[in-house]
């Protein structure tokens, strides 16, 4: 069934990836060539070693084109704003051909890349504005603007593409390296632009990290202490413009949103500091830029932007899954972990009252064994269940099983565990009962000891009002110092 | 109409003041006057959501703002600190303009505005009030992290400075948001119901905190919901529902036939704020 919806899934990934293959190939090379052939070892060599000048040059701009758009989309992230630079770099397709149109015809050379990213970047701010305004203008929420624009504008490109396909001879072919991305079209000069352009935003982000924070954080408290909240979402809007256009060349515009999400958005499951997210999704930007950019060096025909959004995918899809704060497999330990703790406690407690009810006048024992049939009805436990737990207790020698008798002993240290359980959940239990209006905030039946959370007084109060009611349970002192409470 | 301007303020103030141009170049109000507030309207959309409101608060005073829901109290806090664009009216601060007074406002805005999930920890929360201190582009230094560890230690949380902030329990962000506030060292507190939504002690560190602030003459101004407990926590109320329907003295203003006319026929706590209003007298 899981192989199933993994493939389901899996289809339409790999059609993409082809029908962009197959794209590129049209454009570069001749209708009957579409082979994607392995790299000779000299191919390997010469990627690894960055032997020719321009393949160091490309790898080090989608490097720190990576770097800034990890670094901004973290803060695109947390603004909520992710879907704008989708809009923006979908809506800078028909600008790229009207920009070419315009150009060649008036007998210039169409194909520079500042003419082609000033045209992306006029029609991508238009974009934008498209977008803000049915916002403002009209009651349709962003998603519906977001919706329209971005199919409206990319329709537009497409169908400015077909003419420039049709009245340019041929020479026009290329600017589709600009819907799936292309670093094989990138000359030095653009992977220099692409560069200063990137370090100008990361440069940008560093400077304005802490105003930038406590907007996405809190952008009324921001505006209550004067800080200029429409001239720093300009800001953060224009450097998701300054990424998304010089990105285009390298990613696509197809995929480019996929730079500024992915990085941040598997960061996010690494740390709980807003420090280290932005500095980790800068490294995953990177990492996807740097391998992105050798995989499309190697594979002359597969486009680079594939190339990157698959290697961040892969990060993203590792972060997702082992991330040490927010990670998959770590909340589904520590949910485990918590219902064994909690399922132990019922035991040892189950057994502690069990043997403590029959006799109050004289010192129980609890050292004697107590048969499974007794302990099953304190809990909703099946006998597997109730096993299984005897076992894990049995691992920590808090008890001792008999499996032939079908009993189960406390020992020493198990007796000592269960009298500490059992007293805490009484004193828990009445510092409910009498302080129900203060006490739900403060129960925390975790900490070590009722001592860390309530003041020495209460539990004083409390433990005087236990003993009147049970016999009193003797419990060693907590051998951890007390701190203050709070 | 009432004639919101209790007698008391108005003694600190030049007589005419109604008669001077708004946004005029001289302050108008007396520097000692924490909050002035004249004439204010404001609109959102399509009708005004508070118009003609105005009173001067004394300084040294924890000031309730109460009112039914959509009664603009807290539109009300954002138009004094022009976070809204206001039809009119003027707000002084000190005797001046919001803008040029801002250092001495510390905002409390509702806890329901931020996302708790966000990537920081509470002593990074409480720091975020001195970043107008620290500076455009400059980083969060010692001295800094320092002032934010004694304001949370204040409100009580210094324990969970380190804590991501989804971690904290309600009372404990709103304790968080008040720590921020604090750290700022401000004259004049806006707070946006920092009781909504806490536990008993939280609430009981709150109203310990506001009346140390009383103690060093500081003014307060909370949003508040719950009337019982007007009588017990301030000494000013403003009675709100899109217009100020009283403002004065607890014991002046805060009388059933006020609450009636700001809760209209609905208000069926008025038999027990007329009891926690007897019990006010007695202990005084």
């Amino acid at each position: 069934m899981t192989v199933e919806r993994v493939s389901r899934l899996a289809a339409p990934v790999l059609f993409l990836l082809l029908a962009a293959a197959t794209a590129e190939s049209q454009s570069t090379s001749t209708l009957t060539d579409r082979s994607i052939s392995w790299p000779t070892w000299q191919q390997w060599q010469r990627v690894a070693t960055l032997r020719d000048y321009n393949s160091r040059v490309v790898i080090f701009g989608t490097a720190v084109l990576g770097c800034a758009a990890g670094l901004v989309g973290s803060f695109t992230l947390l603004r909520r704003r992710a879907l704008m630079g989708d809009a923006l770099s979908h809506a800078s397709l028909p600008g790229i051909a009207l920009a070419f149109l315009l150009v060649s015809t008036s007998g210039g050379e169409g194909k520079s890349l500042p003419v082609l990213l000033t045209g992306a970047t006029i029609s991508g701010l238009l974009g934008v504005l498209a977008i803000l305004g049915i916002r403002n203008l009209t009651r349709l929420k962003e998603d519906a603007a977001l919706g329209i624009v971005l199919s409206v504008f990319f329709g537009a490109g497409i169908a400015l593409l077909g003419i420039v396909q049709q009245t340019a001879s041929g020479h026009a072919a290329g600017l589709e390296s600009f819907i799936y991305g292309k670093t094989a079209s990138m000359g030095s000069a653009d992977a220099r632009m692409i560069t200063v352009a990137s370090l100008i935003s990361i440069g940008v982000c560093g400077l304005l990290f802490k105003e930038f924070k406590l907007l996405c954080f809190d952008e009324g408290f921001a505006a209550s202490r004067g800080k200029p909240v429409v001239l720093l979402d300009i800001a953060l809007m224009a450097l998701v413009v300054t990424v998304s256009i010089v990105g285009l060349q390298a990613v696509g515009l197809v995929l480019m949103i996929a730079l500024l999400v992915i990085p941040a958005a598997a960061a996010r499951f690494w740390t709980e500091k807003m420090a280290s997210m932005t500095l980790i999704s800068a490294a995953i930007g990177t990492a996807g830029g740097v391998i992105g950019a050798a995989m499309s060096a190697l594979f002359s025909r597969l486009p680079s932007g594939a190339m990157i959004v698959l290697v961040c995918t892969t990060f993203f899809a590792i972060s997702m899954l082992f991330g040490p704060q927010r990670g998959v497999l770590i909340r589904t330990l520590r949910r485990r972990r918590l219902n064994q703790k909690i399922e132990r406690q019922h035991l040892l407690r189950g057994i502690y009252e069990t043997l403590e009810v029959p006799k109050p006048a004289v010192q129980p024992s609890f050292r004697q064994p107590v048969s499974l049939a007794t302990l099953l009805p304190v809990r909703s436990w099946s006998t597997r269940k109730l096993t299984s737990i005897i076992r894990h207790a049995q691992d920590d020698s808090l008890v001792r099983f008999r499996e032939a008798e079908k009993e189960v002993i406390l020992t020493k240290a198990g007796v000592k565990e269960a009298a500490h359980l059992t007293r805490q959940h009484r004193l828990w239990e009445l510092y409910l009962i009498s302080y129900a209006e203060i006490a739900p905030g403060r129960v925390d039946r975790d900490a070590d000891a009722i001592e860390h959370v309530l003041e020495p007084e209460i539990v004083e109060e409390l433990e005087a009002l236990l003993d009147q009611r049970q016999p009193r349970i003797q419990v060693p002192r907590s051998p951890h110092e007390l701190e203050a409470p709070s | 109409m009432i004639s919101p301007k209790s007698d008391s303020a108005d003694e600190n103030l030049p007589h005419e003041t109604n008669h001077v141009p708004v946004g005029g170049p001289n302050p108008v109000s007396a520097p000692q006057v924490p909050l002035s507030v004249d004439d204010l309207t404001v609109a959102y959309h399509r009708k005004p959501v508070i118009w003609d409101i105005g009173f001067d608060l004394p300084a040294g005073s924890l000031v309730g703002v109460v009112g039914p829901n959509g009664a603009g109290k807290s539109t009300l806090l954002k138009a004094i600190m022009d976070l809204v664009p206001r039809v009119s009216g003027r707000v002084r601060v000190f005797g001046d303009t919001y803008k040029h007074n801002r250092h001495r406002v510390g905002y409390v805005p509702q806890r329901e505005t931020v996302d708790w999930d966000f990537p920081v920890d509470a002593l990074d929360v409480v720091t975020m009030g001195l970043y107008s201190k620290i500076g455009w582009c400059l980083p969060v230094r010692k001295k800094h992290r320092n002032l934010a560890m004694d304001a949370l230690d204040q409100v009580g949380i210094a324990h969970l400075a380190k804590r991501q902030i989804s971690q904290l329990s309600g009372g404990q962000q709103q304790r968080t948001f008040l720590a921020r506030a604090l750290v700022q060292d401000a004259d004049l507190y806006l707070m946006d119901e920092p009781f909504a939504a806490v536990d008993a002690s939280t609430e009981r560190a709150i109203v310990e905190i506001l009346r140390t602030m009383k103690r060093d003459h500081k003014t307060v101004v909370v949003i508040h919901h719950d009337l019982q407990t007007v009588p017990e926590y301030f000494d000013h109320v403003v009675l709100l529902n899109m217009r100020v329907v009283a403002h004065g003295a607890v014991e002046d203003v805060f009388t059933s036939d006020n609450l009636q006319k700001t809760y209209g026929g609905r208000l069926t706590l008025l038999d027990e704020v007329t009891e926690a209003m007897r019990r006010r007298e007695q202990t005084l």
